[in-house]
């Protein structure tokens, strides 16, 4: 039951990933990002995270990908469909991303740290009610700075974005 | 029957490769900028996995804190991406060369 679920997720978030890279209008690799992202939090679901699920499809496919499909609407994306591909020069960069795939793979395979397949039990109760306990206690210096980068992004945003003045 | 951690973690290791060939070989930004996002995903999808395979609560805490700097990081970009647009207007990665790099 559960490997197949996983399988079925996994291989939808795969494809959906592939067409993000090799779309040729930008539209469609925004539609399957956004698909990618909604079974990418069907599996945090499997890892029992449910919050980050519902986190991840309102923070990623709520605000960031309507983000993105207004921008692509904002300028013209015509001309930028015509060639996918940086010209020349793409054999090293596929020769380093094949290494660091086979790297991973063998590093991951090689391994016996990651064969454990009984999930430790998660000490019962509320889980999200602990969650909420480590994050605003343990956390609390952590969670005020990321207020103040995320303060700090959406002024810069707004500045960079504004028209000059005169 | 429980899925190992292994496959999790070659879920990830799959979907990096893929977010990384998009950073390093696609033309548009636009299509660079998702590709980050891929990239961030992927590693969020390990973060948790092993906050479930091991029983502790901070891989859960760490894929949130990625999940709030992917936020700003997209707003900035966007809005650099926004202004480059309207000075420059080109949307392509190689005629980006305002800074000489």
């Amino acid at each position: 039951m559960d490997p197949g679920f996983f399988l079925l997720f996994a291989t939808v978030s795969v494809i959906t990933a592939l067409t993000v890279v090799l779309a040729r209008n930008p539209v469609h690799s925004a539609l399957a990002l956004m698909a990618c992202f909604l079974n990418i939090s069907a599996i945090f679901v499997m890892l029992e995270a449910p919050l980050l699920a519902v986190i991840q499809i309102f923070v990623y496919v709520g605000a960031i990908m309507v983000l993105f499909l207004f921008v692509i609407m904002m300028i013209d994306v015509r001309e930028a469909v015509l060639q996918r591909f940086l010209p020349g020069r793409n054999l090293p960069a596929m020769v380093l991303l094949i290494l660091l795939g086979i790297e991973m793979l063998v590093l991951v395979l090689w391994s016996d740290r990651f064969s454990i397949t009984e999930p430790a039990a998660m000490g019962g109760g509320d889980q999200i009610r602990q969650l909420g306990t480590t994050l605003f206690a343990d956390y609390l210096l952590p969670f005020e700075a990321a207020s103040v980068i995320l303060l700090a992004a959406l002024v810069g945003a707004i500045v960079l974005a504004r028209k000059e003045q005169g | 029957m429980m899925v190992p951690l292994s496959w999790y973690i070659l879920l990830g290791v799959v979907l990096f490769v893929i977010g990384a060939a998009g950073v390093l070989v696609r033309r548009n930004i636009l299509v660079v900028l998702m590709s980050l996002e891929l990239l961030l995903n992927s590693v969020n999808i390990n973060f948790i996995a092993f906050g479930r395979y091991y029983g502790d609560f901070r891989g859960q805490i760490f894929a949130i804190f990625v999940i709030a700097i992917t936020a700003a990081e997209v707003a900035v970009a966007l809005g650099i991406l926004v202004a480059l647009v309207r000075n420059k207007s080109t949307l392509k990665v190689d005629e980006v060369t305002m800074m000489k790099g």
